[in-house]
């Protein structure tokens, strides 16, 4: 995944006519992925030596925002009990958290 | 030195789910159904393989890719329940990627399967990210693993389509809510589908068996 990152930032940079990068902006919802602040520990090593090498991560993450397929209440839920706080019904449909995405970089010019 | 930004907004997935995409088409232009089986380690993610080959071997013709860190002991066992297998060694990674599963598909006699496994990593945190361009997501829950599973890993239950609960021929030594877990499981995936089975007795498993064949005839 961090090589995915990496990929991903280079190339825009790249396309961008950057000399540098100084940071990179994720936007990772809780139930994406597995990515967390240590990604910065791997993304240091995996970046020498590249356009990004030295940027500094920075996450947003995004909550778990649900719907009620009954009664089309929205909430955010509170651990894993997903039963609708309206209706009671069992039919939660997520409608945020699952982004994992880079939304944008930092780059210095030449 | 000033700086600017530059908007990027591309998924970090997206080539995973690519190479995910071309699978697929693969698995589509053969006529194969493949099924993703992810669950922690000693769940029973071959032994469901095993048994399920010996009841439908006759019925529908079977394949399986088998992910691990090392070894090829699990391709061996499944081998020699008949059917053809590769193995995937990740040498580490604790998942497989739709990239190796591209590349083991070489090795596999396509035009000669129906229905194919592919046995992920055992993890139920990693692997349910890694889309395979697998039609089936089953994750297998153990009761002896505890009927609180679902708070600790609710990811791998809100992204499978199946949930096989094994091992229940030891629930009479266990303290395992069935119902509480079920419940717990379906306020996170309404629309999944729960087989409760033994591997050992063969409890349960019509009912899995049907389901999957029906799954394979759609394919």
């Amino acid at each position: 995944m961090t090589q995915n990152i990496i990929e991903i930032v280079n190339r825009h940079a790249e396309q961008a006519g950057a000399s540098r990068v100084s940071r990179i902006h994720l936007v990772i919802g809780e139930l994406s992925s597995v990515v967390d602040d240590s990604v910065q520990f791997y993304f240091d090593y995996l970046s020498e030596e590249t356009l990004c090498a030295g940027a500094e991560l920075v996450f947003r993450r995004v909550d778990v925002k649900l719907v009620c397929g009954n009664c089309d209440e929205t909430w955010q839920p509170e651990g894993i009990e997903w039963r609708c706080p309206a209706c009671g019904e069992s039919q939660a449909r997520v409608t945020e958290g699952r982004e994992f995405y880079v939304d944008s970089i930092e780059v210095e010019d030449p | 030195m000033s700086t600017r930004r530059v908007p990027v907004v591309e998924r970090i997935m997206k080539a995973n789910d690519v190479q995910a995409m071309e699978n697929r088409e693969t698995f589509d232009a053969h006529g194969i159904h493949v099924v993703n089986i992810m669950a922690s380690p000693g769940a029973g993610k071959t032994s469901l393989i095993l048994e399920t080959v010996r009841r439908l071997k006759d019925q529908v013709r079977m394949a399986a890719i088998e992910g691990d860190l090392a070894s090829t002991v699990d391709t061996d066992k499944v081998r020699a329940g008949g059917i053809p297998a590769v193995q995937i060694n990740t040498g580490g990674g604790c998942h497989l990627d739709a990239n190796q599963v591209g590349q083991s598909l070489d090795d596999l006699p396509l035009d000669e399967i129906d229905l194919m496994f592919i046995e992920n990593v055992g993890n139920m945190v990693c692997p349910v990210g890694f889309y395979l361009g697998e039609h089936t997501r089953v994750a297998i829950s153990s009761v002896p693993e505890g009927d609180d599973k679902p708070h600790k890993y609710p990811k791998i239950y809100a992204n499978v389509d199946v949930l096989v609960i094994n091992k229940i021929d030891l629930l009479p030594y266990l303290a395992f809510d069935m119902e509480a877990f079920q419940t717990l499981v379906r306020g996170l995936n309404p629309e999944i589908q729960i087989f409760p089975v033994s591997c050992t007795t063969g409890e349960g498993f019509d009912a899995w068996t049907r389901w999957l064949l029906a799954q394979a005839e759609t394919s």
